[in-house]
């Protein structure tokens, strides 16, 4: 008898914290992608339909936002710089950060546990605070307003995730493999190229993106330091004021997907980052 | 001509001296086993060797030539690794052809020299899977075959069979000794395993602390161990030990008897092998405690004034725990050692 009611006990306790847990999932979820979920409509509305209320749940697929969005003046130029900022950081953070990763992983020296707790510490100073020195600079150096100004300013902020990254990616590769490759007539250049990169080029792929992501997504320092050749995000943020609402909708949607799609394309070397296996 | 020569090689990680003083010749083609329990700095000798490690103090040339100052890959050397280390990202074939394609040979070469090794390691049916689709013990045989591929002077094992269950580990044993005799290389193999080293080796490095206690044979090492850690190492189970009196003129008292020994004015340890004991009616005087019978054998773990002492037996002699036995050691077994320094007494 004890045994039968224990067993109903447990199976309400257990029951109920499937709910919880459902729902929790269910609500998290729905935070994230109801907004999305709004902007893909408001999209995908005729321009006129934008204001109506209640929307459709079935969007409209009225291609007339994105039609007017790539017909506004400055904007392809914007999406242009956008992707040239982006793919710039993305070539320099990693050239610059797997060496940085591949040292970390690889050789023990004195400062290291410093090191790496400084590679972080460049992400505590708030970017606003840097804006106006930094702007200050680049008029001096001619590097205002510039592609590879702006760039370089990018790579900064990606950096700590390219270091971090390709660290975590060059510590899950045996030392032995590249020891074999040496003994076996490699260099340590080569052992790199013919053993090492192989093996973690989907990895650097996932950082390189990821790189490309902070910098299409960055608004603030492209907003202070460019003024003729602005990226997709600042150019949107000046004509916040001016805009219609369709085009905001649209260029926020331009925004939104290749950061959505390129971060669920690395999700799994992000969690590496942070430790957490992804099984 | 791949004779290996080591000398006065030191090596210090900060602090820790791993290695003291190291003095030893291997001659060419020979095989020779470093022997040692984990920490004993025998893998930091043989990566010295290899050049993935550098001597702090010391010398190594590899055919009279010095190579301390030499790459990995210009040493003419090849090693197998205790996990394998087997390129995930290439085939079995081009794992073994990885070494000839970095010499750049030609294709038809190539091909020929890792399906001659393949046939040789019995993997010729594995050549087009990748590491992952192998089990540990294929994946060691494409480890010792990438090796032998290279045709090398010297072949550098760092106990290549630990990771290998027990009955395999056996059988890959004698495979890799008979490959390796037929392949006129000189070989350095790196283990614990002390019956790998008794079954493989034709000199046993056995070493202790950094230092090299013994370099002999297997049946040297065995019957006429240098030191104490030697004889308490080497063996299973291992030698037995009792102080030993001084009763005069090479006449020692060993647990109440007198036997015949070295001539020596202190004090010694007398030791002898456990196989090396027959019941008898004069003897050592043994308390037993334990009887552990092995098939062959009967273990007799048992007491002698009060140390413990192992007597290995016919399986047909009936011992309990608590009987009193005889033991009398064979003579020329007998062996003595100056507790002060360790070293055996002749």
């Amino acid at each position: 008898m004890t045994a039968v009611t224990t067993d109903a006990v447990t199976t309400d306790t257990r029951r109920a914290g499937r709910w919880v847990y459902g729902s929790a999932v269910v609500l998290l979820c729905a935070w994230v992608i109801v907004p999305l979920y709004f902007l893909l409509i408001n999209t995908l509305s005729a321009p006129d339909t934008v204001n109506s209320f209640p929307k459709p749940f079935i969007p409209e697929f009225d291609l007339g936002s994105l039609t007017f969005f790539a017909n506004f003046a400055g904007m392809l130029t914007a999406l242009k710089n956008s992707i040239l900022v982006a793919g710039l950081t993305m070539i320099m953070s990693i050239v610059i950060g797997a060496p940085a990763g591949y040292a970390l992983s690889r050789f023990d020296f004195r400062g290291k546990e410093l090191f790496r707790l400084l590679i972080l510490l460049t992400r505590a100073f708030p970017l606003p605070l840097l804006a106006l020195p930094l702007a200050v600079m680049f008029i001096q150096t001619g590097l205002d307003d510039t592609v590879f100004g702006l760039a370089l300013v990018h790579t900064t902020l990606a950096i700590p995730f390219a270091v971090l990254i390709t660290f975590a990616l060059f510590s899950g590769i045996p030392l032995e493999l590249e020891e074999a490759a040496w003994t076996l007539g490699c260099t340590r250049l080569t052992a790199f190229s013919k053993v090492v990169l192989p093996l973690i080029l989907p990895g650097i792929t996932a950082s390189a993106i990821f790189a490309f992501v902070i910098s299409w997504n960055e608004v603030f320092a492209a907003a202070v330091l460019t003024i003729e050749n602005r990226t997709l995000t600042a150019f949107l943020l000046q004509n916040l004021d001016t805009s219609p609402l369709h085009l905001k909708f649209a260029g926020g949607f331009i925004l939104v997907v290749p950061a959505l799609i390129f971060i669920f394309a690395v999700r799994k070397y992000l969690f590496a980052m942070w430790g957490i296996a992804n099984r | 001509m791949a004779q290996i020569e080591i000398k006065n090689v030191a090596k210090r990680f900060g602090t820790y001296q791993a290695l003291h003083d190291i003095n030893l010749t291997i001659q060419d083609q020979e095989f020779m086993v470093l022997l040692g329990a984990s920490g004993c700095g025998k893998t930091t000798l043989l990566r010295i060797i290899a050049g993935l490690e550098t001597a702090t103090t010391g010398e190594v040339s590899i055919g009279g030539r010095r190579v301390d100052h030499l790459a990995p890959k210009d040493r003419g050397i090849a090693m197998v690794f205790q996990n394998y280390a087997v390129f995930p990202h290439l085939t079995v074939f081009e794992n073994i052809g990885f070494g000839l394609r970095m010499q750049k040979l030609p294709n038809d070469e190539v091909k020929d020299r890792v399906e001659r090794t393949a046939e040789l390691m019995h993997i010729e049916q594995l050549l087009k899977r990748y590491s992952g689709e192998l089990s540990g013990g294929q994946r060691q045989r494409v480890a010792v075959a990438r090796a032998l591929a290279m045709e090398p002077d010297v072949i550098l094992m760092d106990e290549p069979l630990s990771n290998l269950d027990a009955l395999l580990r056996m059988e890959m044993r004698a495979e890799l000794k008979g490959v390796l005799a037929t392949s006129n290389t000189t070989a350095i193999y790196v283990t614990h395993d002390q019956v790998e080293a008794m079954s493989m080796a034709d000199r046993i490095s056995v070493m202790h602390q950094g230092e090299i206690v013994q370099a002999a044979s297997p049946i040297e090492v065995y019957r006429n161990p240098a030191a104490e850690f030697v004889a308490g190492f080497i063996g299973n189970p291992p030698m037995n030990f009792l102080p030993a009196a001084p009763a005069g003129d090479g006449k020692w008292t060993v647990a109440g008897q007198v036997m015949d020994g070295p001539r020596s004015g202190k004090p010694l340890k007398f030791a002898i092998r456990p196989e090396d004991m027959r019941p008898a009616d004069e003897g050592l005087t043994a308390t037993a405690k334990v009887v552990e019978p092995l098939g062959a054998h009967l273990l007799i773990t048992c007491e002698v004034q009060g140390s413990m002492f192992r007597a290995v037996l016919d399986s047909d002699m009936s011992v309990n725990p608590g009987d009193q036995l005889t033991l009398a050691p064979q003579p020329d077994r007998m062996r003595w050692f100056d507790p002060d320094t360790t070293l055996a007494v002749a």
